[in-house]
């Protein structure tokens, strides 16, 4: 489980303070597919960040299975960090190293030997449906094939959680529900929590069974997908799902 | 022809290698300490893994310090230090020091520059994974930038090249000394004009066999 609590973030540009995120709160169940959805700007990938770190809260903590994780450093925050997948919008491969050196990445860097991070990276390149690809580059691959081998490197260290930062945002429609489709699939079958940043209602309608709005660095309202879909009570859930009155 | 080889054909040899194991063993010492400065002033630039502004600032200065003294000067300024160093301020052995001294801040520069093509992004992917800041440097920018980093290599070796050449006139022999003994002193253009017909030769090669292996290091894009 993940808990946010009062979460604020504020950064400082030559002595201006912009705010990235205001108090927010959201608790994130075990095996939960949860969408946080807003438009470009809202905080969605500060949000995220916060949750594996890459970004340290100005105030506020994060929990993660009853452990108050905000103040991690070191060979401490490497471990937690090891136990979160994360994938991307723009996948970020390594384009020097080929596809299964991309998925074994992070066993690499935990120092596990050659034979054992290979048979586990072509389990997973198995998974994803692209052991064949498994010598060739990154650059030799579709958008949807690399965000593949970027959901299998996320996959590689057995992680609870996967956050997944505009993960469909680069991809053409019939791409982005087969990369949706697995990742529901390794939802239900492995029980890996997904927490899925996005500006499109789509994702959220197709996959996502909690899901929290954030709009000007607050949540402005949450709770089941079905329920907020059916009816939202904020003006900006709305304007997401394309209700607007044109003539306003 | 046959006469010219048969009265410098030796000379221009032993200049050629003189000037090659100066070019080449300064610029592999140069990279033991312009690839760390490089990678030190990348890292402690603001926004970046471990930034620190005032070693970040210190380190450019030095590095820009470097850059701004004409290399002429540097060589006859660094006398005494290579005297100290390596015994003699003459010779291969003698040339090496102020070269080394001259390319390390340069290496440092395009060091720097191989490391910002890279992109934040597998930067961030690597640590979400749990890297530490020595595991991105070593498993991610450095690995990530070789092939721009091997072209850069090549750029330097070809700099160190025409170095070598300017260190010739105080001492350090090769082909800029022959160029000069023989060329400018003794007005004999022939000898002039074969050693430059092989410094160009040279540079060709190292320019060429540069970009075929940065060609072969890269992945991207084939």
């Amino acid at each position: 489980m993940i808990e946010l609590r009062n979460l604020s973030k504020t950064y400082s540009t030559r002595g201006v303070e912009h705010t990235a995120l205001e108090d927010v709160s959201l608790t994130i169940e075990d095996g939960d597919i949860f969408g946080i959805i807003g438009i470009s700007g809202a905080g969605k990938s500060t949000l995220v960040r916060c949750i594996n770190l890459l970004e340290k809260p100005t105030s506020g903590s994060v929990v993660i299975d009853g452990v108050d994780v905000t103040s991690f450093e070191g060979r401490q925050l490497s471990d937690l960090r090891a136990t979160i997948g994360m994938i991307f919008q723009d996948f970020n491969l390594f384009a020097q190293r080929t596809v299964l050196e991309n998925v074994t990445f992070p066993l690499e860097i935990r120092g596990d030997d050659r034979v054992d991070r290979e048979r586990r990276g072509m389990e997973l390149l198995d998974l994803v449906g692209l052991s064949a690809k498994a010598k060739q580059y990154p650059s030799q691959l579709s958008g949807g094939q690399q965000q593949r081998v970027s959901i299998a490197r996320a996959l590689a260290n057995h992680p609870r959680v996967i956050l997944c930062d505009e993960a469909t945002s680069a991809l053409d429609s019939l791409t982005t529900n087969s990369v949706l489709k697995l990742l529901r699939q390794i939802n239900r079958e492995m029980g890996v929590t997904m927490v899925v940043i996005t500006h499109e209602i789509g994702v959220v309608e197709k996959i996502c069974n909690r899901v929290a709005v954030i709009d000007g660095s607050r949540i402005v309202e949450q709770g089941s997908a079905a329920e907020v879909l059916e009816d939202p009570s904020a003006d900006v859930t709305r304007r997401l799902l394309g209700r607007v009155r044109w003539d306003a | 022809m046959r006469e010219f080889l048969a009265e410098y054909g030796q000379l221009l040899v032993e200049g050629t290698l003189a000037t090659l194991a100066m070019t080449f063993i300064s610029t592999a010492i140069t990279y033991v300490f312009g690839v760390p400065l490089g990678v030190l002033v990348t890292v402690t630039a603001p926004g970046s893994l471990k930034p620190h502004r005032g070693l970040n600032a210190v380190l450019g200065w030095i590095v820009n310090i470097g850059r701004s003294i004409p290399f002429i000067i540097l060589l006859v300024a660094l006398i005494p230090v290579t005297r100290f160093i390596v015994g003699t301020s003459l010779g291969t052995a003698g040339a090496i020091v102020p070269l080394v001294v001259a390319a390390t801040p340069f290496v440092a520069r395009m060091v720097e520059s191989s490391l910002a093509e890279l992109g934040p992004g597998v930067i961030e992917a690597a640590l979400s994974y749990g890297a530490s800041t020595w595991q991105v440097i070593w498993k991610v920018m450095l690995r990530e930038s070789l092939p721009s980093i091997a072209r850069g290599a090549s750029i330097t070796l070809i700099t160190l090249f025409g170095y070598s050449a300017m260190a010739g006139a105080i001492g350090a022999g090769g082909l800029g000394d022959i160029a000069i003994r023989y060329g400018y002193y003794r007005y004999q253009d022939d000898v002039m004009i074969a050693t430059i017909v092989i410094l160009i030769v040279l540079v060709q090669l190292i320019q060429t066999s540069g970009d075929l292996l940065a060609r072969a290091l890269d992945k991207r894009d084939r």
